[in-house]
């Protein structure tokens, strides 16, 4: 269960990742942040993001239109 | 005198080793400091128009987002886009035939139409810069794109360095209250130069 859901839907580049950003920063390490977005592009973004800074993603699922991505702070 | 030829079979096997162990110790060590410093880049932003104002922006508040050190130089007409007053930006569609010109707003099948109005008309017509800068806007803010100064305060909170060209400012008879006070500095090439020398990505805008 996600201890913090950002909204990130109808959001395009680069506002989930920056959003995202902001969100980690005000959690404690190894908690989990939930993001929903529409941007198509976010699948690679969140991938890459994960990859640049050692937060891991633990999913990236799509559920009808909306993508989601579970992210646990480093 | 003749070094001893222990030596020289000792030198010599060193040296071998040393040709064995080295590259590979060297890879390491490359690979090691690049896993611990974070990326690095720095932006000279040239331009003023809105269009414009997008790349320097998002690269820098994006790479921020990555944990890079940013550092932007808004020289030239890139200095309109440290005003307080960013509500001025304007992009003119005039001799831009790369500019797609579709109208935000009715039917889906409306909105997929590119008006090519020619070069000829759009210098005529008064206000039309202003009436392409408003319909800009508005498709930006349907995709849920950001805004500029939206973009702004999210480089100026991850950390981006905005730096300003001093000669610019004397140049256009600009002052520095003019311009937001998180303007890191006033500097001239000499000054940035440098930080470009030592970035990993560097980009002229």
């Amino acid at each position: 269960m996600a201890d913090q859901v950002l909204d990130a839907k109808g959001m395009n580049c680069p506002l989930p990742i920056l959003k995202t950003k902001k969100a980690l920063q005000t959690m404690q390490p190894g908690g989990l942040l939930e993001v929903l977005a529409t941007d198509p592009g976010a699948v690679a973004d969140f991938e890459s993001f994960c990859r640049q800074t050692g937060n891991q993603l633990v999913s990236s699922t799509k559920e009808g239109d909306v993508f989601k991505f579970v992210l646990k702070r480093k | 005198m003749d070094p001893k030829p222990n030596d020289a079979v000792i030198d010599e096997l060193i040296k071998r080793r040393l040709d064995e162990i080295l590259p590979q110790k060297i890879e390491q060590a490359l690979a090691e400091r690049r896993e611990k410093t974070p990326g690095s880049m720095t932006i000279i932003a040239t331009k003023g128009t809105l269009d414009w104002a997008y790349p320097p922006f998002i690269l820098a508040s994006t790479a921020a987002a990555l944990g890079w050190n940013v550092d932007v130089f808004f020289t030239f007409y890139g200095l309109q886009l440290l005003r307080k007053d960013l509500s001025d930006l304007k992009v003119s569609p005039l001799g831009n035939p790369g500019m797609p010109m579709k109208m935000p707003f009715g039917p889906g099948w409306f909105q997929h139409i590119n008006w090519n109005i020619p070069n000829a008309v759009q210098s005529i017509v008064p206000g039309f810069e202003t009436l392409a800068s408003t319909l800009m806007k508005q498709t930006i803010h349907n995709k849920g794109v950001a805004t500029i100064p939206e973009l702004r305060e999210m480089a100026i909170e991850g950390g981006v360095n905005l730096i300003g060209c001093q000669m610019t400012v004397d140049l256009f008879g600009f002052s520095r209250d003019d311009f937001i006070p998180e303007v890191k500095e006033f500097v001239g090439a000499a000054t940035f130069l440098p930080k470009a020398r030592d970035a990993d990505v560097s980009l002229f805008i």
